[in-house]
């Protein structure tokens, strides 16, 4: 019982940190930089994805693509403004100038929608169903789901489609890219629109078991990192794998130990992990040549 | 030329409204002296802006009451207030503010433990009577300082803590409870407070466990204690946090009895938590709902008259920061009375001097002495649930 619980629990929390994590790879892959906003692009998503359903009563899915639609202007407001022009001029500052443009949105959320947390609800958050003889919610079972066929859908585009290989060419050489007809700056800033949609569809998928609220997303954007990290960020199956890793060892270290080793034991674990496996769990050493 | 006369025109109103807002402005000094100051410190905006606005309706309420039977020592008494936004070094400097610019003869605080006892060790210092009316942090008041000018009128962590105890065992017969609480130094204080109130019981727990903030799951934790063998869980967390409680009670389907402290009453717990919501008991100091006093219903029917936006018994959620600002205010001004001065030390000594306030949340024998700064005790805390929006108490 202690332990089915605590696997369900892990792997739903854990494919939620993979989706997270999978939009840090999108941009990494594409152009060695992440948007660390990616904890308040989630937010966002969730925040607009309630504004449109519940205060203006939309139906879901009009609201869902709206809210996924402002999400996608929303990074590629980042790429423009708080990568671009660091990126393109070699300096490293997009660093913190994509963290500060997550406190941005943040406070800005916190004036127009209130800092009260409010309550999204999903006909597939209300009543629990038994698996293995644990509780779930079938958005659960959701998650897990879209987590893995988005991983799936990524491999796909990037290894088996001309755009998809276009996009890796950029990171590989920009210049060579750019001469073979790639638009290297749209490719960019693609990726960051992929990767702040990717945050929004885990907001909105954890809306419904959490609460909305301009905060929702701080400590989620910190944990999909350090498993984007743990993965291997160039891969996107270690992404998801690590995902749900990290989700599992949270909750098997809850369910044995108690709730106040959990976060020692799960971040040692990612320092001890990134020891042993200085690329991550499936990650590839980056070649410099010099 | 009839635009330099407009010009003209305008320039020379201007001049005389200037000399009217100077004539104002010196003035205004003179009023002022006549005026008693009083201060509130408290969240006036963020996620508990809601408190704030409560405390300083009770206040109002209570000070247009005093200014109606003609003030305090002649004067009319006038409220300062200053947002802290829930930080303690913002409403440390507010209290400074207070204290030495607007002169104020003492003054309130909020909602924040963190914030109220920033301020404390200022109180004590300038010797300026300061009054608690929702923080219930242990230290605040029983701080330790030789020269103790703080005093409250909510409830205390320890004494919740007892209150919850006691709950726990005569409603539900509860023989092994266990805990479930915030992971922050709030959940530090009642872990502290039940360890105690149990073993005064002698009453084993099953066991403790903590959880965070932005925990999406608290299954692992809940099944934790439910395989300890726990008959009932002691609740301690805001209101955002405990509807991930009851949503992951839910989840597992463990019907099992929740005895929570007040943090539910700070927000949308019924929206958040679902329909279990009601299930959750939780403690309160004052509750309009089910209340049959006359001093309630003549509050209440003020407040409304006050107030124009309250509408229902929905509008007064939670009440308790309303009852206790109010009972508070009114006892500040009977130790002023019995100070007949507005100096510190003799408004302290004012309030060990009142023998009996006939107030909304009760009347008032001996509220202070100088062992205990706190008005309110154990028996006066009642237990109460969500009915829809509205908080209503349990009767038994």
């Amino acid at each position: 019982m202690l332990i089915t619980a605590a696997i369900i629990s892990g792997l739903g929390l854990g494919s939620m940190y993979g989706l997270i994590a999978l939009g840090y790879h999108v941009t990494y892959v594409v152009s060695n930089t992440v948007n660390f906003s990616q904890g308040s692009a989630m937010m966002l998503g969730a925040v607009l994805g309630y504004a449109f359903s519940v205060r203006l009563g939309w139906p879901l899915p009009l609201a869902v693509l709206m809210a996924l639609a402002l999400c996608a202007l929303f990074g590629l407001v980042v790429e423009r403004l708080l990568v671009r022009p660091f990126a393109e001029r070699g300096s490293n500052a997009w660093l913190m100038a994509t963290v500060a443009g997550g406190i941005v949105l943040e406070n800005a959320v916190l004036f127009t929608f209130g800092k009260e947390p409010r309550s999204f609800p999903s006909v597939l958050a209300t009543k629990p169903v038994a698996v293995f003889g644990a509780g779930v919610y079938p958005l659960q079972l959701v998650i897990p789901l879209a987590g893995i066929g988005i991983a799936v859908l990524l491999h796909v585009v990037f290894h088996h489609t001309r755009i998809g290989k276009a996009l890796l060419a950029v990171v590989q050489n920009p210049d060579a890219a750019r001469l073979m007809g790639i638009d290297v700056r749209r490719a960019i800033a693609a990726s960051f629109a992929v990767s702040t949609v990717l945050a929004g569809i885990a907001g909105l998928l954890i809306a419904p078991l959490f609460s909305v609220h301009s905060e929702m997303g701080t400590l989620f954007g910190i944990k999909a990192f350090a498993v984007a990290i743990l993965g291997g960020i160039t891969s996107a199956w270690g992404v998801v794998l690590a995902g749900l890793v990290y989700g599992l060892i949270e909750a098997l270290v809850t369910a044995f130990f108690g709730s106040v080793y959990t976060q020692i034991v799960a971040f040692s674990v990612v320092i001890l992990a990134l020891a042993a496996l200085p690329n991550g769990l499936l990650g590839r050493a980056a070649i410099n040549k010099v | 030329m009839p635009s330099v006369q407009s010009k003209f025109f305008f320039s020379r109103r201007l001049l005389m409204s200037a000399v009217a807002a100077a004539t104002a402005l010196a003035l205004a000094p003179a009023q002022a002296q006549d005026a008693m100051k009083v201060g509130l410190v408290a969240a006036m905006s963020g996620q508990s802006a809601k408190s704030g606005e409560a405390i300083v309706r009770g206040l109002s309420l209570a000070i247009d009451e005093i200014n109606a039977k003609g003030g305090l020592l002649g004067k009319k008494v006038e409220l300062v207030v200053r947002d802290d936004e829930s930080n303690p070094a913002k409403g440390a400097v507010a209290a400074r503010e207070l204290v030495q610019r607007e002169k104020v003869v003492a003054f309130f605080g909020g909602l924040d433990t963190p914030v109220s006892i920033a301020i404390v060790p200022f109180a004590n210092q300038s010797k300026v009577p300061f009054m608690g009316v929702w923080a219930a942090g242990t230290p605040i008041t029983r701080n330790g300082a030789a020269d103790n000018y703080v005093f409250r009128v909510s409830a205390v962590d320890e004494l919740v803590d007892v209150a919850l105890v006691d709950y726990a065992m005569k409603k539900y017969g509860a023989k092994k409870p266990g805990m479930i609480l915030i992971n922050n130094p709030w959940g530090e204080s009642n872990e502290k407070g039940l360890r105690a109130a149990l073993a005064a019981k002698n009453l084993p727990f099953a066991a403790i466990e903590k959880f965070q903030d932005a925990d999406v799951d608290v299954v692992p934790q809940l099944t934790r204690l439910k395989e300890a063998g726990a008959d009932l869980l002691f609740l301690v967390a805001n209101v955002a946090p405990s509807s991930q409680v009851v949503k992951s009670l839910d989840r597992m389907g463990w019907n099992v009895p929740i005895v929570s402290h007040w943090g539910p009453a700070g927000g949308r717990f019924s929206e958040l938590a679902g329909a279990s919501a009601a299930k959750v008991h939780f403690i309160q100091t004052f509750s309009f709902s089910g209340n049959t006093s006359p001093k309630a219903a003549a509050v209440l029917a003020a407040l409304k008259k006050k107030y124009p936006e309250i509408k229902g018994l929905g509008d007064v959620t939670p009440a308790v920061g309303i009852a206790n600002a109010y009972d508070a205010m009114h006892l500040t001004a009977l130790a002023i009375e019995k100070a007949g001065s507005t100096e510190g030390p003799k408004i302290r000594d004012g309030f060990y001097a009142i023998d009996k306030y006939n107030g909304l949340i009760k009347t008032y024998n001996k509220p202070f002495t100088p062992q205990n700064h706190d008005a309110l005790s154990a028996e006066d805390y009642i237990f109460t649930y969500f009915k829809g929006e509205e908080i209503l108490p349990l009767m038994n």
